[in-house]
């Protein structure tokens, strides 16, 4: 019984008969018939700004069949991932050094790089008014821990030390200055109640207050933009992407005036033309 | 280079394996003899740390130790500051390497021969004496393994610095987290340095104490 079996799937020089083959065929079409259905992009992207591209995309995709794959992280880390080799078509980072080095490194392809949106920052008090004088409400002798982001690798973190510079406060010593590992961590820390207060973007305040429901009135106070240089957010096509037609159109809609109006509505402001 | 985080991670560590000693050895002491119905939940809690991810234990800790936390006026009433300092990592410290300073101690304690006790006693040794005669001399090499754990453990730790830590510099900047901040800002050939000097010092001392002595007389009982 069992070598008539044996027989039914082989020839007796060995060949294989015909009966796996259209299993086999069965299940390569199926496979490429997963990968043929929309095409992927994939998108590197500063955490930040996370939940914005994921809404841009949404919006995008409504026009072009393509399947959004979003990795978020932290811009430095994620600039990381990409030098080693990581399959990303674009990259939307938090600051503009990194798509300036992989430019020059040659990871990312000329030219392609734009500012897509500019930080806002904020200053936050959870618990307290704060009024409109950020003077005023950094000499405050009750504010006795401040968190910003660290601003030897996040935009806001060096924002937040040049207005602190600009007021003429000597935060170190002043404060305990406490540093974020990312905004994020920052908006934690201060969040939580661990710190009095600080400084975060204005697109975190916004996502705050429509996840929680709290109104955070009389608690935040908008930084002037001309206080410190500009957050620049800039995104660039990867080498991976370069000959993605998908990709590029996607760059593209990122500063046509439904993603502009995505991205002003997250808390950001947008590059004037 | 800037040596600071090494010497804090090497204070965070010593001080983290003194005070889980002297707390882990009465602990582990009670979880290998007592027959408390307690005592599994009480392992249990010990044991956490090992199955938790570090960050749940940071978010935690912040917003437990923070002056906005239930403990806030008493912190304040003592002028404590348990977050984004040094003494905030080492409480978190000493709860996460918790087990890996208790356990091996418990099983240590476990393996002491009820008969060699109980000799003792009929010999008049009171329960200190008897601990510090019998028990300690017994589980030396336990002991040595549990500090060893402890030490390494702290040395190492990242997620629960990251999280309470607040990156203060001399305070809380311990080698780990020097060494992710490099990577993030791209700076590779310090995070290089900072993670081999790492490196090499682990293995130096987990060679020291694999090849001590104690070690070898205890792997032979084995």
């Amino acid at each position: 019984m069992g070598s008539r079996q044996r027989r039914d799937w082989n020839h007796r020089d060995g060949s294989a008969t015909g009966r796996g083959r259209p299993l086999a065929a069965l299940l390569l079409g199926l496979l490429l018939c997963n990968g043929a259905a929309a095409a992927e992009l994939r998108i590197a992207v500063a955490a930040n700004f996370k939940q914005t591209a994921e809404e841009i995309c949404r919006a995008f995709s409504a026009g072009h069949p393509v399947r959004c794959l979003v990795s978020s992280g932290a811009s430095g880390l994620l600039y990381g991932k990409i030098a080693q080799g990581a399959p990303f078509d674009v990259f939307l980072s938090a600051d503009r050094e990194r798509p300036e080095r992989l430019e020059r490194e040659g990871l990312a392809v000329p030219g392609s790089r734009f500012t897509y949106a500019l930080g806002r920052l904020v200053f936050w008090r959870p618990g307290r008014r704060v009024g409109t004088d950020l003077a005023a409400a950094l000499a405050d002798d009750s504010l006795q821990s401040l968190a910003i982001a660290n601003p030897r690798s996040a935009p806001y973190g060096a924002a937040a030390l040049e207005v602190l510079r600009a007021t003429g406060i000597d935060a170190a010593k002043r404060y305990r200055l406490v540093q974020g590992e990312s905004v994020g961590q920052a908006f934690q820390f201060i969040a939580s109640g661990a710190a009095d207060a600080g400084f975060v973007s204005a697109a975190q305040l916004l996502q705050y207050r429509s996840k929680t429901g709290r109104t955070l009135e009389g608690e935040l106070l908008a930084v002037e933009s001309s206080l410190h240089g500009p957050i620049e957010q800039q995104a660039v096509l990867l080498r991976v992407g370069a000959n993605d037609p998908v990709a590029q159109a996607f760059l593209r809609y990122l500063e046509s005036p439904p993603a502009l109006a995505l991205i002003e509505a997250a808390g950001y402001s947008v590059p004037v033309p | 280079m800037d040596l600071s985080p090494f010497w804090l991670s090497i204070r965070l560590s010593v001080t983290v394996t003194v005070i889980l000693m002297l707390l882990g050895l009465p602990l582990a002491w009670w979880l290998a003899r007592t027959h408390s119905p307690v005592r599994p939940f009480v392992e249990a809690v010990v044991a956490l740390p090992l199955v938790l991810p570090p960050t749940v234990l940071g978010f935690y800790l912040l917003l437990l130790l923070g002056p906005k936390g239930p403990l806030g006026p008493l912190l304040e009433a003592l002028d404590l500051r348990l977050v984004f300092s040094f003494g905030g990592l080492v409480v978190g410290s000493v709860i996460y390497s918790l087990p890996f300073v208790v356990n091996p101690l418990k099983n240590t304690f476990r393996e002491i021969p009820q008969g060699q006790l109980e000799s003792a006693a009929t010999l008049g040794a009171g329960p200190l004496d008897r601990f510090l005669g019998v028990v300690l001399p017994l589980s030396a090499s336990g002991a040595v393994t549990a500090a060893v754990m402890g030490f390494a453990h702290t040395l190492g730790e990242f997620g629960v610095v990251l999280m309470i830590g607040g990156n203060i510099p001399g305070e809380t900047r311990v080698v780990s987290i020097a060494i992710y901040d490099h990577v993030e800002q791209l700076e590779y050939a310090e995070a290089h340095l900072y993670s081999a000097g790492l490196l090499i010092f682990s293995m130096v001392v987990l060679v020291l104490l694999y090849s001590s002595g104690r070690a070898r007389r205890q792997a032979r009982f084995r």
